[in-house]
């Protein structure tokens, strides 16, 4: 039931990507459909009734949930950071080339 | 833990990381206080690591456990490091045109505005494929390959004309989404398996057999590796993005970015983890197929020097598919050999293009004209690379296909083998076009000044050009038996790779 | 934007900015101990950072922030992170091998090289997040930064 939710971010990242035509709605399109795949991942280590993974007295070790989608999704996450800081900057350097943020107006290269 | 000693000879494998990146993060400190500084640290760098991986040629399996955490009880809980033949190979062709696209980038790069960043971001490209390479585990794989295509990505839009950054864009939205695939795949390869480390991972599926999950996780494989390798029905985004990074880059885009985080990750993990069955084995060389003739077919109306150049990568990488997707083992050599001779010859060209485009301003082939007569270096290797890429003996594309070609034919699909010589002929056609229109004829008034490109782009040009050449010699049975023959190995012993990796 | 706020919004925001500060350090020190580490942290401590230059405005705070010193810091922590890496390999052992003493579990000191790693990407990732935030909101056309 809760992967459902990853489902409807899935697909509402992937209709901002294609259909969209505002640059900036593109890209924050595409950082919910990554974000939706990493909460799907952090899901899938949920353990039922499971303590959370860290190490404090008195709390043993087999009754964690999975401690490694959390790393590898933190790891992701940060990745995430950078590639959108990076589209972002692409997107206002072109903003200052052609004035707008219509992908319809930026085709050059069709020519 | 304690640590633990380590195998003499292991040591090599983290310097292949090790070394770029402190290069990477020391170049923006010092690149402000020496102006010459980036050019030659990178060069040595570059230069050190291409000896490193050669090096490593003869090299047995080695494995490298990164911190010294080894296994607790039979279960691999470390990062793993592994070199075996087909590591070997793709090292050396990694670590080479890095090498040459680094000597060619010292002049050509002066036309634009910051060459310590363009070399920071450079060397972090290089970090990320020798990474992807290396990697024994699959996230480390994952992350090696994100640092090495958000370099690119950043490359590509270097030079911030109008065009640049729109192919930048494009070219990063796509990677992106492929990105996302792969992270899926290795989601439900990880929750059913239970393991990242890629051996483990072997080990579990081999014992298990397929299910409708692995076949999924494949699909996922094939479509996000198979966008990242620019394989049709995902190749939009380079036809864009290729021609619009300068020169040296694309030379690295085209000839081993595309290579190692599309075609090596998807072999290594199709026929080491998961383990390859006809359907795979069909679906990809159907896919070799249609990107060798939709490469051809596409190329043939341009006249932009670069964007051809990028349509006929997606016919080559076509052949490399097809020739992993037949699962003999000669159809194997024959994909990796072009894979080498690939990363050579397209090297080679868009260098070349490279030097057309300092020397005289276009890429436009309709107004190029008898640059051969006032270049003479460059209209040289231009024509070796073009017969190269044509398949003309003795040049290495010619044996490379044809092994490809005798592959099929021994496979008993004939009808494929007909399919790669027709794309073979017009890429014949196509490069015999780009040859007439820019090098041979009548030299065309605006470029009467013209003059030859400086020392260190010639020197680049003239190195991949001789190893043109060399490389038909590696079909010898020496050399065969050194470098091609262990890394078709490597990927016709499919599972066994796991029970290697563990037990040693 | 270029002006700034009211006042009242900027002591609020030196007031603030301290804590924050505190709360990031705590962050990226306990990495080993509570959730959080060098990322988290890092991006706390740009908060604060980035909050500072929003109640100032860009034309005072670019006075004192300035932006080499943030490229700076950025190279530096990105590099004696790779030395603590390299202390490992070029002692003849691992890389990111855990060398220093690990002191008993639970406590601040202790877990070998994981706190200064979580130390030097802690200021690497707030030197280069507050360094992106500067760089897209200070470009003017033309500017080639």
């Amino acid at each position: 039931m809760m992967y459902l939710l990853s489902l409807v971010l899935l697909i509402i990242g992937l209709y901002g990507v294609l259909v969209k035509r505002n640059l900036i709605k593109i890209a924050i399109a595409l950082s919910i459909t990554e974000y939706a795949i990493f909460l799907f991942f952090a899901l899938i280590g949920y353990k039922k009734g499971g303590a959370a993974p860290i190490l404090v007295e008195g709390v043993k070790a087999e009754s964690f949930v999975d401690p490694i989608p959390q790393a590898l999704v933190l790891t992701a996450i940060v990745i995430g950071l950078g590639t959108t800081a990076l589209l972002v900057s692409i997107a206002v350097r072109i903003y200052e080339k052609y004035g707008t943020f219509d992908i319809r107006e930026i085709s050059k290269l069709r020519k | 833990m304690n640590p633990e000693t380590i195998p003499t000879g292991s040591n090599i494998l983290p310097l292949f990381v090790a070394i770029p990146l402190g290069a990477a993060f020391l170049m923006p400190l010092l690149g402000k206080l020496f102006p010459r500084l980036p050019d030659l640290l990178a060069n040595l760098v570059c230069l050190s690591l291409l000896i490193l991986s050669i090096t490593t040629i003869g090299h047995p399996l080695t494995v490298y456990k990164m911190g010294g955490w080894g296994s607790a009880s039979g279960i691999p809980v470390g990062i793993f490091m592994v070199l075996d033949g087909l590591t070997v190979l793709v090292l050396i062709i990694v670590n080479l045109i890095g090498f040459t696209s680094a000597l060619f980038s010292v002049e050509y790069m002066g036309k634009y505005t910051d060459k310590t960043k363009y070399y920071t971001l450079f060397l972090l490209m290089i970090v990320g494929m020798n990474g992807v390479t290396l990697s024994g585990d699959l996230f480390n794989m994952y992350v090696f390959l994100e640092v090495a295509a958000i370099a690119s990505y950043a490359l590509v839009a270097f030079g911030t004309e109008g065009e640049e950054l729109e192919a930048a864009f494009k070219y990063q939205v796509m990677g992106t989404i492929a990105s996302t695939m792969i992270v899926l795949g290795i989601i439900f390869i990880y929750s059913y398996t239970g393991t990242l480390n890629m051996a483990d991972m072997g080990k579990i599926i081999g014992a298990s057999g397929h299910n409708r999950l692995i076949l999924l996780v494949s699909c996922l494989f094939i479509m996000g590796f198979g966008l990242k390798a620019a394989l049709i029905p995902f190749h939009a985004w380079l036809p864009d993005a290729h021609p619009s990074a300068p020169a040296p880059v694309s030379a690295m885009l085209s000839g081993v970015l595309i290579k190692v985080l599309g075609i090596y990750a998807l072999l290594r993990i199709l026929f080491n983890i998961i383990g390859m069955t006809t359907l795979l084995l069909n679906v990809l060389a159907i896919l070799g197929v249609l990107s060798i003739m939709g490469g051809v077919l596409l190329a043939l109306g341009q006249w932009d020097f670069k964007r051809l150049l990028a349509y006929h990568s997606i016919s080559q990488v076509g052949y490399i598919i097809l020739g992993a997707g037949l699962g003999t083992p000669l159809g194997i050599l024959g994909g990796l050999f072009h894979f080498i001779n690939h990363s050579v010859f397209k090297s080679l060209l868009f260098l070349n293009s490279g030097a057309v485009v300092y020397s005289t301003g276009t890429r436009d082939l309709k107004k190029l004209g008898g640059l051969s007569r006032k270049m003479p270096v460059t209209g040289t290797t231009s024509m070796i690379a073009s017969m190269s890429i044509a398949g003309i003996p003795p040049f290495n594309g010619f044996f490379s296909k044809l092994i490809i070609i005798l592959a099929c034919i021994q496979k008993g699909r004939v009808g494929l083998a007909v399919w790669a010589a027709v794309g073979s002929v017009l890429t014949l056609a196509s490069f015999m076009k780009v040859q007439k229109y820019a090098f041979l004829g009548e030299v065309k008034e605006p470029l009467e000044n013209v003059k030859e490109v400086p020392f260190l782009m010639r020197l680049a040009q003239i190195l991949l050009a001789i190893l043109c050449l060399l490389l038909s010699l590696l079909l010898l049975p020496q050399f065969r038996g050194a470098i091609l023959e262990p890394a078709a190995k490597a990927l016709t012993n499919g599972l066994k790779y796991s029970g290697i990796v563990l037990g040693g | 934007m270029n002006r700034g706020m009211t006042i009242i919004v900027k002591t609020v925001a030196r007031l603030i900015s301290g804590l924050i500060f505190l709360f990031g350090f705590y962050i990226i020190c306990h990495g080993h101990l509570t959730p959080g580490g060098g990322f988290a942290g890092g991006v706390v401590v740009s908060g604060g950072f980035i909050l500072l230059f929003l109640a100032y405005g860009s034309e005072e705070a670019k006075n004192e922030i300035k932006i080499w010193r943030a490229s700076i810091c950025e190279s530096l922590g990105t590099f004696f992170f790779w030395l603590t890496a390299m202390i490992g390999l070029l002692g003849g052992s691992f890389f990111f091998l855990n060398i220093l003493p690990k002191g008993k579990p639970f406590h601040l000191l202790s877990a070998g090289i994981i706190p200064l790693c979580n130390l030097f990407i802690g200021i690497e990732v707030a030197a280069s997040v507050f360094g992106i935030f500067i760089a897209l909101s200070t470009l003017k056309r033309g500017d080639k930064s």
